[in-house]
């Protein structure tokens, strides 16, 4: 059977050129890069190479640090934890916190996890338009008490993209710091840290075809942090543990890649993207979240009105094509999709959301396969469905 | 948690094949008319339940026969997952053949078993169970559509975790006898909460009626209340407050020593009682005939004195006002 991917959000697929250059570090160039003999320091133009890499992609000064850890979870909870700690090791009144609605885990259980030890943490909602308004972050801020903010760039279940611009400003103007979750925007749109003055931001390689289990923290000169994990000098002291060398290295060719193949992505996967959507959309009784122009160019999340989230994976995934769904039901928690809830989208649509993410790998083949199947999906399952007030198709 | 815990994503691995087939092919799908019920003589009766809103909804149809009560013919339409369809499937068939009554009494925990592929494994892993739950709502619903009575009707009693079909009475029970501190207790004792999780606290997949952690909460302070009062009873003399003495002494004086002066028109109050090195000293006062008498100071005032000391405590004194 045919298999079509179509839930790059979640993880996508290593690019060939990646894995070969990571190749070399497994069993030849195996050496620590922190010891002094020549197996270490052989090592050690290839991650400066990575590093190279990774500071062209984002655009970061030679002067700013980019962390190399193990994922963007890891990246969050550093600098979410790192800045609560400092005000409770300094005795600051900063125990102020604010994040939105709509963020991953790796942010929003970091800052329910913080709650507990006593920060005043502020869930900022979206407006109608699926995004965090600058002006409600403005009116959160109390410069006087307030240390971090933390904001999603780009959403991971709508790919709508924030005004992250704005908030930059907002902070620098309240001497506030900003830290961004860029896991969704590295590698989908461009992210240039000249540009956007956030403080921190963080990303996971495995979403732009490098490897799992590798990601970075850009930290903005003028920084620091308190390390998350405490150890050997690693990464001028800031995260201990031993470089995965082979995966650092992949991360910086894959980021290398991903910022080539920007304007492809803009172009060639928004075309399929849209050639998707506009399918979708012809189907009655359908509503894709986001203004498409506020989107990554990569991202669908539609509700299908009658079908719950987890029954149409399930259908899509028996004809071979994967997506996700963050609604209730598939996730193992049983939570409804924070992302519905935050913009208000009716509730009887709550547990009906379905998100296709496409790759610069998705061809347009497969994206017309994909479009049969969910229109057999939508008239099995609609036959099944006892809502009322929706048509087949 | 343990190894098996440790890989996610596996809910669908974790569903038996009839599952699998029933929500690739649902065998009792499909809508029932008027005029189907025209054309066996039948009660059409329709039963929704649910919300999409909430994530599972589904709606039964009964073809009911008026003089034997029996279900004819029996469809369904639903929203919800694959395992909720699989269930409102087997559910469907389920009700076919049976009487309204007998109906009534299929559970969710009938609609599980139906789905599994061998005896001993479960057919959908714990936090699908609310989805077979909802089935059996629903024949509950149609019931009572049928018979025209409230649907508490076929609910004996109080049921707090509809998946594992625990009551409150056995809840409240359970933490009693065994002396239960924690939620995760009660689930193991139970079974409750061990699903859906719907029912531990609010929050969760569905809103309840009852919650384990205030049940919980609720019967560790009746439990309290009992101990205390139990160990109020058993506390010696000694050990209680002046007021809680001063109630065992006018206790023994109204039961013992007022009918006795009583008789004579007489009568005795407690003027004070104060704790001295050991002793509690007990002020009296004498009333009616008794003022003046002449045994009030000798014989009288001894039987007062002994009865306290025998009755109540020996450390108690008396002393005349």
């Amino acid at each position: 059977m045919k298999r079509i991917y179509l839930d790059n959000n979640a993880t996508t697929q290593v690019d060939e050129q990646v894995k070969a250059v990571m190749d070399p570090f497994f069993c030849e160039k195996y050496g620590n890069p922190n010891s002094l003999h020549r197996f270490g320091t052989e090592v050690h133009p290839y991650m400066r190479e990575a590093l190279d890499q990774l500071y062209a992609g984002i655009h970061a000064d030679d002067e700013d640090d980019i962390i190399i850890n193990s994922c963007a979870s890891e990246g969050n909870n550093t600098v979410i934890k790192s800045e609560y700690y400092r005000s409770i090791l300094s005795n600051s009144k900063k125990i102020r916190m604010i994040t939105s609605t709509i963020e991953h885990p790796a942010v929003s259980e970091a800052y329910r996890f913080l709650e507990k030890l006593g920060a005043e943490v502020i869930y900022l909602p979206v407006n109608s338009e699926g995004l965090v308004d600058p002006e409600a972050l403005r009116e959160a801020i109390d410069p006087d008490i307030t240390s971090l903010v933390s904001i999603i760039w780009a959403n991971n279940e709508t790919g709508l993209i924030n005004p992250v611009k704005e908030y930059a400003e907002i902070c620098r103007e309240n001497g506030v710091k900003l830290h961004l979750d860029a896991v969704q925007a590295v590698g989908k749109i461009p992210v240039n840290m000249k540009q956007i003055e956030a403080d921190f931001i963080t990303f996971s390689a495995h979403k732009f075809h490098g490897p799992k289990g590798v990601g970075g923290l850009y930290i903005r000169k003028g920084n620091s942090i308190i390390p998350l994990i405490h150890g050997g000098e690693q990464m001028a002291g800031l995260r201990a543990g031993t470089i995965n060398t082979p995966y650092f290295i992949g991360m910086g060719k894959a980021m290398e890649l991903a910022v080539s193949n920007l304007e492809f992505e803009d172009r060639e996967v928004r075309r399929l993207r849209d050639k998707l959507e506009d399918a979708i959309v012809k189907i009655k009784d359908v509503e894709v979240i986001g203004k498409r122009e506020l989107r990554t160019p990569n991202t669908i999340l539609a509700s299908f009105r009658g079908i719950e989230g987890e029954a149409f994976l399930w259908d899509l995934n028996q004809n071979g094509v994967a997506a996700s769904t963050g609604s209730a039901c598939s996730s193992e928690s049983l939570e409804s999709n924070p992302t519905f809830v935050a913009m208000d989208i009716g509730s009887d649509l709550a547990h009906t959301g379905i998100r296709f993410s496409l790759s610069r790998y998705t061809t347009e083949e497969e994206i017309d396969y994909a479009i049969k199947v969910i229109h057999n999906t939508v008239k099995r399952l609609r036959s099944i469905s006892s809502t009322k007030n929706k048509e087949y198709i | 948690m343990a190894k098996t815990d440790l890989i996610g994503g596996s809910l669908w691995e974790q569903y038996s094949e009839k599952v699998t087939e029933r929500m690739n092919h649902p065998a009792f799908m499909g809508e029932l008319t008027e005029e189907d019920a025209a054309a066996k003589g039948a009660e059409l009766v329709i039963a929704d339940y649910g919300a999409d809103s909430c994530g599972d909804a589904v709606r039964l149809y009964w073809l009911v026969d008026p003089k034997t009560g029996k279900i004819l013919d029996a469809k369904y339409k639903s929203f919800g997952c694959g395992t909720a369809i699989a269930s409102s499937d087997v559910m469907a068939e389920m009700c076919i053949g049976k009487t309204v009554d007998e109906a009534a009494r299929i559970t969710n925990l009938d609609v599980e078993k139906a789905l599994r592929d061998s005896p001993d494994q479960p057919a959908v892993p714990p936090q699908k169970m609310h989805c077979s739950v909802l089935a059996y709502d629903v024949i509950k619903k149609a019931a009572s559509v049928y018979k025209n009575v409230d649907m508490s009707v076929f609910e004996d009693e109080e049921i707090v975790c509809e998946c594992a079909q625990v009551s409150l009475s056995t809840i409240k029970e359970v933490i009693k006898l065994n002396d239960l501190k924690t939620v995760e207790e009660i689930t193991q004792y139970t079974k409750a909460g061990a699903f859906c999780k719907s029912c531990i606290r609010p929050g969760g997949h569905e809103n309840r009626k009852f919650y384990l952690v205030d049940i919980l909460a609720d019967t560790r302070a009746e439990m309290e209340k009992e101990r205390l009062n139990t160990a109020a009873a058993k506390k010696s003399f000694l050990e209680l407050t002046l007021i809680q003495k001063h109630k065992e002494v006018e206790k023994v004086i109204e039961q013992y020593v007022r009918p006795i002066l009583n008789n004579d028109g007489g009568s005795v109050e407690v003027m004070d009682m104060k704790e001295e090195g050991g002793k509690t000293i007990v002020y009296i006062r004498y009333l009616g005939a008794c003022m003046g008498c002449a045994a009030s100071t000798t014989g009288t005032f001894e039987v007062i004195r002994n009865t306290l000391k025998q009755k109540v405590d020996d450390s108690i004194e008396v002393q005349l006002v």
